[in-house]
C-alpha cells in the first residue's frame, strides 16, 4: 500500500506541477482538453488525497493495530486484494476526471463508478482492521488506537453521506455546497489529523524509548478535535444561513486547543532530549511535521477571524494553508512512519536516501507555502480595492506563483526519491525473501505482503 | 482504557452531532427551497435554465472553470439613499422640508436640486436616518423614496448588484460556488457581458481581448475548417494575428456555444425579499413598497 501510495504521490505532484505552470504560462498544454487546468488540478488533488493520503493512512493504521494489539493481521490476502481494488478505484476516478467526468464538487470530483469501488474497498479493509483490533492480545487500548479507530469509522460515514447526497440522491441548491464543505473539512482537518496524530503518538514514544507523556492530554486532544474539527468548513460570506459560517469560524478558532494539547504531549514525551530523534531518519520528519501542524492550525484560525477573512477569503492563502496541512503535516508524518516501519518490515536498513528525501521535501513545502500565502494576502488586499482591475491582480500574483512552481518541482523530486527508496527496498526485500524462502508467519511479513 | 464502550458512544455522539448540524439541518432548512418572488417584477425567480445553457453547465463542470472563478458575490452591508422624485406643488414648503431632512444641504442650491430629478437628498446613510428623513419630507404632493444600496468591494467592482443568497442556486446541479478568485466572479457574467460573440472570442483567445489575462485559451472547444460553399454563420470574426489562413474559418463546437449560453444565463440580479436593492426607474411605486417593508 505504501508502494502504491508513493506512486500516486508522484502522479499527484506531476499533475500539480503542470497545473502550477499553467498560471504563469497559460499556453502550456492548453490545446488539449485532457490537460486543461480545470481537469489537471482536481486530478492532482484526488491522487494526493485518495491515492496517497487515505491509502498510506490505512497502511499505518493496519500496522499500529497489529503491533499495539500484539496480534497478526487478520485476512492479509483480503486486505491485499482490497488495496488493489482501492488503486483500481483511484485510477478510474482520475481517468474520469481527466476525461471530463469530474463531479464539480471540490475534493469529491471522482465519478460515481470510482466512488463505489473505493467505498467497497475501504469497507473490506476497515472490516479486517476492526477484526484485528478485536483480536488484540493487549487488551488496554492506547491513544493511537482511539484516534485510528475513530478515523476508521468516520471516513465511510462522511464519504457515503457526501457521495450519496451529491451524486445519487441529489439535494437541492446550496445544501450541496454545504455538504461538500463539510466533507472536505472532515477529511482534511479531522481524518488526516486523526491519523497523523495517532502516528505521532505511536512513533514518538518508540523513538525516545519513553511512554507517552500523558494519555489525559491525548484524550483531551481527541475530544476537542472531534468536537471542533467536525464543525469547521463553511467559509465566511457563503450564501447560506448566517449561523453556519459563524459556527464554523468559532470551531476553527477552537482547533488551536487540540493542536496545543498534541504539541504539549509530544514535547513532554521528548522531554528536551532530541538526541534519539536525530539518530533515526523518522525524527527529522516528525520535527518538521509538528511546527507545520501548529502553523497550519494558526493559519486556519487567522483566516477565520472576520477581519482577516475579508482579505484571505477566496485567495491563494487558503490553498497555502491546505498544502501546509497535507504536505507539511500529514505527508511528513507518514514519511516518518515509513522510515520507522520499513527497516522493521524488510529486516535491514533501507533508508539510504531518507536525508535527501527530507531536505527536498522540507525545502519544497517551504518554497510552496510561503509564496502562496504572501500571494494570497496580496491578492486579497487587491480584491478589496475595487479600482484594481482583475487582470492586474492575477498579474501581481505571478512572481509568487513562479516560486510556488519551484516548490512543486522540489516536492515532485522528493517524491521521486521516496519512490526510488521504496522501490529499491521492495526489490531488495523480494530478493531476500526469495533467498531465505522465508515462510512469513510473523505479522511483519504479512504486512509486507500487503504493501508489496 | 477502562471505559472503552463509553468513549466509543461519546465519540459516536459527537460525530453524529456534526452530521445532524451540517447535513440534516441544512437539508431540512434549504432542501425544499422553491422559487422566490422578484419583489419588483413579481416574476418567479430563479427560472430553470434553457436547454442549451443547461448543457453548458456540464461543459463548465467538466472543464473545472469553477477552480478559478467563483460564483458568489459578497456584500459588506447595505446603505440607504433618500431620493426626491417630485417636489410637489408648494416649492417653498418642499425646500423647507428638505432643509430639515438634511441641514447640510445649502439652502441656496435647493431650487437647483429640485429641478434635476431624481435628486439625492441623503446618500449612504443607515436605515433609521433614512426613515427619519422620510418623516420630515412632508409637503403637498411631494414624493421621495428610500433606495436600498448594497455596498462592498464586489459590488463596487460591478460583479453584481447584491450579494448572492441560497435562493440563487435552487436549480443548479452541481452548485459551483468556487473557492478561488484567480479570475473575476461570474455570478452575473450574463448581465455584465451579454455579447455572445465577445464570450466566444474570449474563450478562443483570452489575451486577444483582455491584455495580460492569465486565462488559458480553450481552443479545443473550436475547430478550424475549410470554408464550404456557405461560410458558417457561427464562425468567429477574428482579425490580426488570430485570423485563420485564407479559405479557413474558426467555428465554435457545440460545447463552446453551450458554454457561452450558460455564461449568458448567469444573472442573479433579481431583487429578493432576503436580498433587496433598489432597481433604478421604471417602477418607482413598487420600489417604494419594498422600502416600506
Amino acid at each position: 500500500m505504501f508502494m502504491s501510495a508513493a506512486v500516486w504521490l508522484l502522479v499527484s505532484s506531476l499533475f500539480g506541477l503542470i497545473a502550477s505552470i499553467k498560471f504563469h504560462s497559460p499556453a502550456f498544454l492548453a490545446d488539449c482538453s485532457w490537460m486543461t487546468y480545470g481537469r489537471v488540478h482536481p486530478a492532482a488533488t484526488n491522487a494526493l488525497l485518495y491515492g496517497f493520503a487515505v491509502q498510506s493512512g490505512l497502511a499505518v493504521l493496519l500496522w499500529v493495530f497489529a503491533r499495539q494489539g500484539g496480534t497478526p493481521l487478520i485476512h492479509p490476502v483480503l486486505i491485499g486484494g482490497a488495496a488493489k481494488l482501492w488503486n483500481l478505484g483511484v485510477f478510474l476516478g482520475i481517468a474520469g476526471i481527466i476525461r471530463g467526468s469530474g463531479s464539480g464538487f471540490e475534493n469529491l470530483e471522482m465519478p460515481r463508478y470510482a466512488v463505489c469501488i473505493l467505498f467497497a474497498s475501504y469497507l473490506l479493509i476497515a472490516l479486517a482492521a476492526t477484526i484485528t483490533l478485536h483480536h488484540r492480545k493487549e487488551r488496554e487500548l492506547q491513544p493511537s488506537q482511539w484516534f485510528l479507530f475513530a478515523a476508521l469509522l468516520w471516513f465511510p460515514w462522511i464519504y457515503s453521506t457526501a457521495n450519496l447526497l451529491l451524486l445519487k440522491f441529489q439535494v437541492r441548491g446550496v445544501t450541496q455546497a454545504i455538504i461538500a464543505w463539510w466533507f472536505s473539512a472532515n477529511l482534511i482537518t479531522v481524518w488526516l489529523a486523526l491519523v497523523a496524530i495517532a502516528t505521532v503518538f505511536y512513533l514518538v514514544p518508540k523513538l525516545v524509548n519513553r511512554p507517552l507523556y500523558s494519555s489525559h492530554y491525548a484524550l483531551f486532544a481527541f475530544w476537542t478535535l472531534l468536537l471542533f474539527g467536525t464543525s469547521t468548513g463553511v467559509p465566511f460570506g457563503a450564501p447560506t444561513p448566517a449561523w453556519m459560517p459563524a459556527l464554523s469560524a468559532v470551531a476553527t478558532v477552537m482547533l488551536i486547543i487540540p493542536t496545543i494539547a498534541v504539541l504539549k504531549n509530544v514535547c513532554g514525551s521528548i522531554h528536551g532530549d532530541c538526541a534519539p530523534l536525530k539518530s533515526n531518519p523518522a525524527g527529522a520528519f516528525i520535527k518538521f511535521a509538528m511546527p507545520a501542524f501548529l502553523l497550519a492550525t494558526l493559519m486556519k484560525c487567522a483566516a477565520s477571524l472576520p477581519h482577516l477573512n475579508a482579505i484571505t477569503n477566496m485567495t491563494w492563502f487558503t490553498v497555502a494553508q491546505s498544502h501546509l496541512q497535507v504536505y507539511g503535516f500529514y505527508a511528513m508524518t507518514i514519511f516518518a512512519a515509513f522510515y520507522y516501519l520499513a527497516p522493521r518490515v524488510a529486516g535491514f536498513d533501507c533508508t539510504r536516501f531518507a536525508k535527501l528525501h527530507f531536505y527536498l521535501m522540507a525545502l519544497g513545502v517551504t518554497v510552496l507555502v510561503i509564496p502562496l500565502a504572501i500571494a494570497g494576502i496580496k491578492q486579497g488586499l487587491m480584491l478589496n480595492d475595487p479600482s484594481t482591475p482583475a487582470v492586474d491582480i492575477a498579474k501581481a500574483t505571478i512572481p509568487f506563483l513562479r516560486a510556488a512552481t519551484t516548490g512543486e518541482l522540489l516536492i515532485a523530486l522528493s517524491n521521486l526519491v521516496f519512490f526510488i527508496n521504496i522501490a529499491s527496498m521492495a526489490a531488495a526485500f523480494a530478493k531476500k525473501q526469495y533467498a531465505l524462502l522465508c515462510s512469513g508467519d510473523s505479522c511483519e511479513t504479512n504486512l509486507a505482503e500487503v504493501k508489496a | 482504557m477502562k471505559h472503552g464502550p463509553l468513549v466509543f458512544l461519546a465519540a459516536f455522539f459527537v460525530l453524529s452531532t456534526s452530521w445532524f448540524g451540517f447535513v440534516l439541518k441544512p437539508q431540512a432548512d434549504l432542501g425544499n427551497a422553491v422559487q422566490e418572488t422578484n419583489v419588483v417584477s413579481t416574476a418567479l425567480y430563479p427560472q430553470p435554465r434553457p436547454g442549451q445553457a443547461h448543457q453548458g453547465a456540464e461543459v463548465y463542470r467538466a472543464n473545472g472553470c469553477f477552480y478559478c472563478h467563483s460564483q458568489q458575490v459578497g456584500q459588506t452591508g447595505v446603505t440607504c439613499d433618500v431620493v426626491l422624485t417630485a417636489p410637489g406643488t408648494n416649492l417653498t414648503a418642499a425646500a423647507e422640508a428638505i432643509a430639515k431632512a438634511n441641514p447640510a444641504l445649502a439652502t441656496a442650491n435647493l431650487t437647483e436640486l429640485m429641478k434635476k430629478l431624481p435628486a439625492n437628498i441623503l446618500t449612504n446613510v443607515d436605515r433609521s436616518t433614512a426613515d427619519n428623513a422620510m418623516k420630515l419630507l412632508k409637503a403637498p404632493d411631494m414624493k421621495a423614496e428610500v433606495h436600498i444600496v448594497p455596498i462592498g468591494p464586489d459590488i463596487a467592482r460591478g460583479w453584481g448588484r447584491r450579494h448572492n443568497v441560497a435562493e440563487d442556486y435552487v436549480y443548479d446541479w452541481p452548485v459551483m460556488l468556487g473557492s478561488q478568485r484567480v479570475g473575476p466572479d461570474l455570478a452575473n457574467i450574463g448581465a455584465r457581458k451579454p455579447d455572445a460573440n465577445w464570450q466566444l472570442t474570449h474563450l478562443y483567445s483570452p489575451q486577444g481581448l483582455v491584455k495580460g489575462s492569465t486565462m488559458p485559451s480553450y481552443r479545443f472547444l473550436f475547430e478550424t475548417r475549410k470554408i464550404g460553399r456557405v461560410p458558417s454563420p457561427y464562425a468567429l470574426q477574428l482579425t490580426g494575428d488570430l485570423a485563420p489562413a485564407a479559405g479557413y474559418e474558426i467555428v465554435p463546437k457545440p460545447e463552446a456555444r453551450e458554454l457561452v449560453a450558460y455564461l449568458l444565463s448567469l444573472n442573479s440580479d433579481a431583487p429578493l425579499y432576503e436580498a433587496p436593492f433598489t432597481t433604478p426607474a421604471p417602477a418607482p411605486a413598487q420600489t417604494n413598497s419594498i422600502a416600506a417593508k
